[in-house]
């Protein structure tokens, strides 16, 4: 195999990402860039940011053997990547600690994010206070609603949660009004991104810290079972979490690379969050060039997805030219696949998952009993579903 | 011949032998309803507008305000669309082969046209220069080819935080005029600061031979006026954007004309500050 390099010098992933940008921006995303390159081979920084993951995240994290849950399907061995251990209880944090110790860097004392599930959210809210940063978060109106239990901790932790009423009301026009608020306080503030998209250096930036998951799990599996599995899958909504996890193992043979997108309802009814396996067009927002969910007239259309992380028209563009390459391979699971492999993952393993990391559980459940087993499918559990007590409950008719 | 280039710039060379600056002002095509953008085109040629920046609306405006964003989403729900827009223009022309028409807006409803379907049509209906958003010079190499092509002035916009080296860029491919965006923030904020637009000014001319407009945050006519004492041509958005949506339908052509009217004055006014 060809060596993998990506992105380019201009931040082009193939034909995808790029820096699509008011010129307001581009001298911040530019100064950002520099500062990234500057630091990231940095050994005080690696060091910091090793550090911090280590005692504030409380990394590595470990990788559990689905027993009982892979007993029941007859096949593969599924294997979790416990990122739902982590402090705050999401990938999330691996990010935003890296960013947060950038800001600090460049000396910018107010970070901004947006956020959907709203665990990006509050892992920016927590690295704010623990660099004592001012912190504000914007979240679409419904995702609020829908994720009251997180609004309340971001607030706990002393951000500001900016209700954003316009558009689809969620992750996208969350993602609208914090870029407004970067273009108005570009000197001042840092834009801490929640996921592996939007305009270079952040693709590239946000996946270098998230490989710290695929990085332990190089390391982890051999030492469980003597060698690396045989897929390696993960739920993709913007795709960080994913993204860390396959990035280090594009160039290892023998591993299939599996990304699960929000099937909402159903591919075949429009109303899903799947633009890699949905058939949808290239475009281009939030800065960078991806397939996206839009219509005949390149407006971006209304996504669905019971889970509000995975709730986005759009997808990083390294996830795009790994589809187009065929390295991994872009499957969706409905709302009800989730759903069900959420309640499978409780009662077998005494694990609640987050509903966006359903969606690869669904996925690993569906294909688990077509394989041998001694195959080894490694999943990740990017979050746990603590915050997603009101979802389930509602949707099982019962009021907390 | 490149008789649509030379509509912004036979605009400019007449407006400079008269000692007159150009008065842009932005609408949202499809705002407040499809049949009356034509009509307010032709309003604001006839209060003194000297070119038009007709905004294509976009589902995700990130870089404009709540005023845009709202016309925005009330052309949208009226159906508007990119096709729709050029249209708009045809039917303008048919009435008025002389003022500049700028679409201004955000890249993704030309890529999913397509840069060339698009730029044909705009020399087809007599766009005469296309401003997107989003698509600085770096990603503009496709735009720029078949804008070119099709001889329609690729207008760019310039920040208070633009480097000297990527003005130096923007004066490279930029043709028609440059849109100096006079402050930091979305369209339609606040606290625009004349003094600092005119201490950049002689950083631009060093690099532009273009003529220079200035925009965002321009709400009045007097402020118009001191900005158009240091630039050569102010572009009015929000502020005009405001008064369709506050206008009842039957008083909406003479409020924005009123407006307009207004600002052409004040920037006419022949005494110096």
């Amino acid at each position: 195999m060809q060596s993998y390099n990506q992105p380019d010098a201009t931040g082009h992933f193939g034909p995808y990402g790029g820096i699509y940008m008011a010129e307001t921006l581009i001298p911040a995303v530019e100064e950002l860039r520099q500062q990234y390159e500057r630091f990231r081979d940095d050994p005080d920084f690696k060091a910091e940011f090793a550090h911090e993951l280590k005692h504030y995240v409380g990394r590595p994290s470990p990788i559990y053997h689905a027993k009982r849950l892979s007993d029941s399907l007859g096949g593969a061995q599924i294997y979790l990547k416990r990122e739902d251990l982590n402090h705050t209880g999401a990938h999330k944090i691996n990010n935003a600690i890296g960013q947060a110790l950038l800001a600090k860097r460049m000396g910018k004392r107010r970070v901004i994010a947006e956020t959907g599930a709203g665990m990006h959210g509050v892992a920016t809210a927590t690295v704010a206070a623990r660099f004592g940063m001012e912190c504000i978060v914007y979240m679409g109106a419904d995702d609020i609603q829908r994720q009251a239990p997180n609004v309340f901790r971001m607030k706990l932790l002393g951000a500001t949660v900016v209700p954003v009423e316009s558009g689809s009301r969620t992750l996208k026009d969350a993602c609208n009004e914090a870029i407004r608020d970067w273009v108005t306080h570009v000197e001042s503030t840092f834009y801490i991104f929640g996921t592996a998209a939007g305009p270079h250096p952040y693709p590239m930036m946000v996946r270098d810290f998230q490989c710290v998951i695929g990085n332990e799990a190089k390391v982890q599996m051999p030492e469980m079972i003597g060698r690396q599995p045989d897929a390696v899958s993960a739920c993709v909504g913007g795709g960080s979490n994913a993204i860390g996890l396959f990035h280090p193992y594009i160039e290892v043979e023998g591993v299939k690379i599996i990304g699960v997108e929000a099937g909402g309802y159903g591919l075949a009814t429009g109303k899903h969050a799947a633009p890699l396996t949905g058939d949808a067009k290239v475009g281009v927002l939030h800065g960078n060039k991806v397939y996206l969910m839009q219509d005949e007239n390149g407006q971006i259309i209304e996504t669905h997805s019971i889970s509000a992380g995975l709730d986005y028209p759009g997808v990083g563009p390294e996830h795009c030219l790994l589809k187009d390459m065929g390295r991994a391979e872009y499957v969706a699971a409905t709302d009800e696949e989730a759903l069900a492999a959420f309640d499978a993952l409780c009662r077998f393993e005494g694990i609640i998952p987050a509903l966006e990391s359903s969606h690869a559980l669904a996925h690993a459940i569906k294909i688990a009993p077509e394989m041998g087993r001694d195959k080894v499918l490694l999943v990740n559990l990017s979050g746990r579903g603590d915050k997603d007590m009101n979802t389930v409950a509602r949707i099982k008719g019962i009021t907390l | 011949m490149s008789t649509l280039q030379n509509r912004i710039q036979a605009t400019f060379d007449r407006l400079k032998a008269t000692q007159r600056k150009a008065l842009i002002p932005f609408i949202t095509a499809g705002d407040p309803t499809l049949d009356m953008t034509v009509p307010l085109m032709h309003a604001l040629v006839e209060a003194g507008a000297d070119v038009i920046e007709l905004g294509v609306p976009f589902s995700d405006p990130m870089a404009d305000g709540p005023t845009i964003q709202r016309a925005s989403e009330r052309a949208l729900k009226n159906g508007m669309t990119l096709r729709g827009v050029l249209a708009m223009v045809a039917a303008f022309r048919q009435q008025d082969a002389v003022t500049p028409v700028v679409l201004m807006g955000y890249g993704n409803p030309i890529e999913a046209l397509g840069w060339e379907t698009f730029a044909a049509r705009c020399a087809a209906v007599g766009v005469d220069g296309v401003l997107t958003v989003d698509f600085p010079p770096e990603e503009s190499h496709v735009a720029f080819e078949y804008l070119q092509r099709y001889d329609i002035a690729p207008i760019f916009l310039i920040a208070p935080t633009t480097t000297e080296a990527r003005i130096a860029q923007v004066a490279r491919l930029a043709r028609g005029y440059v849109y100096y965006v006079s402050l930091k923030g979305v369209t339609g904020s606040g606290n625009l600061d004349v003094d600092s637009i005119a201490a950049k000014m002689p950083q631009l001319r060093q690099f532009l031979n273009l003529p220079i407009g200035v925009g965002f945050g321009i709400r009045d006519a007097e402020t118009a006026r001191q900005v158009a004492q240091v630039s050569d041509a102010v572009v009015i958005g929000s502020r005009i954007v405001q008064e369709i949506e506050s206008s009842a339908p039957d008083r909406l052509l003479d409020n924005v004309q009123n407006f307009v009217a207004g600002v052409r004055a004040a920037l006419d006014r022949k005494e110096r500050l």
